[in-house]
């Protein structure tokens, strides 16, 4: 058993070590005055605040708002160690993340069950996207089991991580310098219960990170939300060029010129952050750019049809370029969403890229110098 | 049939053999069972469904592993590709 020395980093030591932050393993609890905090559990170190397994109205409000991308940045609890109902010196430790939709959902997914949560301080990053970050990682960890001298709270020197953490640290060196044995636990959290009660076994199922329709549905608003913040742009300048260089006035010109082009980056961002992730599995295609505008091209179809646009007095090249702006905004987006996905690898992301970005950028131009040239002879 | 698939033969991913000594870490930790222990060896039966995320390469206790592993989102991508340093998602 080699517990770290107080006042004394074990970082120090690691070969990989990156720069050693101010009070990194200065013992220090969370705070108790956070909202979710019930009550504390007495320790040998101190008193560790308390949570329960019940979510209220305000957590799972929060949980709607970032969802929709607000305040996403700062939906965090304070890193250290948490007491789920009235653990022991005996009860299992479970490492997580900072962000609190995570920690939120941890603690619900362990009703009824006595544990400690050692909570990473990830800058409010899922456990995954910080262990491929590096921030829910090995130093990171040594600080906190230091700080929360968590080898003085437990007898054991077991620790349940979660599998997805892996990216970020090394369990090896977790042993060697913290005395402290990792359990990867199972990919997802619904698995956690079975994988306590049958002795921190994982069976071949739980190891395996799927993408199922559920888990592509609740990113969508997220994506759409930062779909419309970068589209916003070229509605805005679709609209005032409409309506400075088509003939009348600015507010009809606007509308008559401005309108199409606007909602074909709108049908572009639904196809790429709306329909592509929901049918990714049933979209032609291997390259997310190519699912993204294959959607494009039916959904632009669907709504210039049904909305009657297609069958005005607009001119070819003006139907031309909305269809290129659709389709350049849709395979971008489209694109964009391999880094949402859990299957994608960065050699493959790159190769992708560096093929559809020209593409898309032609596309894109070609769109809007057809449509400069529609307006201006129209 | 509707199975989800990136590329083939774009990873990065390498295993030596002489350095593996069949802890089965890199199994354990890979979350698309690219690993297999065979003969005490890691074995690569799915290199294809690699995703680069790096966890065996930083759980394998004798080096034997080698991954360009990354961030693979767009900003990230686009950043170095213009040679900048910052943020991804």
């Amino acid at each position: 058993m080699n517990t770290p020395v107080d006042g004394k980093s074990p970082m120090m030591v690691l070969p990989m070590a990156k720069e050693v932050p101010a009070g990194a393993g200065t013992f220090r609890l969370p705070a108790v005055d956070q909202c979710f905090v019930l009550g504390r559990v007495t320790t040998k170190v101190g008193q560790v605040p308390s949570v329960g397994s019940e979510l209220f109205t305000k957590d799972l409000y929060g949980h709607f708002l970032v969802r929709w991308n607000i305040g996403r940045d700062h939906f965090t609890v304070e890193p250290g160690l948490y007491a789920l109902g009235d653990p022991t010196v005996d009860s299992p430790v479970l490492v997580t993340a900072n962000y609190k939709m995570t920690f939120d959902l941890l603690r619900r997914t362990l009703v009824g069950r006595h544990v400690w949560i050692l909570v990473l301080d990830t800058k409010g990053i899922n456990v995954w996207c910080a262990a491929g970050k590096g921030t829910f990682g090995t130093e990171e960890m040594l600080d906190r089991i230091q700080a929360s001298r968590l080898g003085e709270v437990v007898s054991h020197r077991q620790l349940i991580v979660p599998q997805l953490g892996a990216p970020g640290l090394a369990a090896f060196e977790i042993k060697k310098h913290a005395g402290f044995r990792v359990s990867y636990g199972p990919v997802m959290m619904e698995d956690l219960p079975e994988f306590l009660d049958n002795g921190y076994q994982a069976t071949a199922k739980m190891r395996i990170k799927k993408f199922p329709f559920k888990e592509r549905l609740v990113l969508i608003p997220v994506e759409l939300m930062q779909g419309l913040q970068q589209g916003i742009w070229l509605i805005a300048f679709f609209m005032l060029l409409g309506g400075l260089v088509g003939d009348g006035p600015f507010v009809q010109a606007a509308f008559i010129n401005g309108l199409p082009p606007s909602l074909a980056v709108l049908v572009g961002i639904a196809a790429g952050n709306v329909v592509t992730p929901l049918l990714l599995p049933w979209i032609p295609g291997r390259a997310f750019s190519i699912k993204g505008a294959i959607s494009g091209l039916v959904v632009f179809f669907i709504v210039f049809a049904a909305s009657g646009i297609w069958a005005m007095d607009y001119s070819w090249p003006a139907g031309l370029s909305w269809l290129l702006i659709t389709l350049a905004v849709s395979s971008w987006f489209g694109m964009a969403f391999t880094g949402a996905s859990t299957f994608t690898s960065l050699n493959g992301v790159r190769k992708e890229m560096l093929r559809a970005m020209p593409a898309q950028f032609i596309g894109i131009v070609a769109g809007v110098i057809l449509w400069a040239v529609s307006v201006w002879s129209g | 049939m509707f199975e989800l698939r990136y590329f083939e033969d774009v990873v990065s991913l390498e295993c030596d053999r002489e350095k593996c000594i069949g802890c089965g870490m890199c199994a354990v930790v890979c979350p698309h069972a690219v690993f297999t222990v065979k003969e005490k060896k890691a074995s690569m039966i799915a290199r294809n469904l690699c995703m680069e995320c790096g966890a065996c390469m930083r759980n394998c206790p004798t080096g034997a592993i080698t991954v360009e592993a990354g961030e693979g989102c767009v900003r990230a991508i686009i950043n170095e590709l213009l040679g900048l340093e910052g943020p991804c998602c």
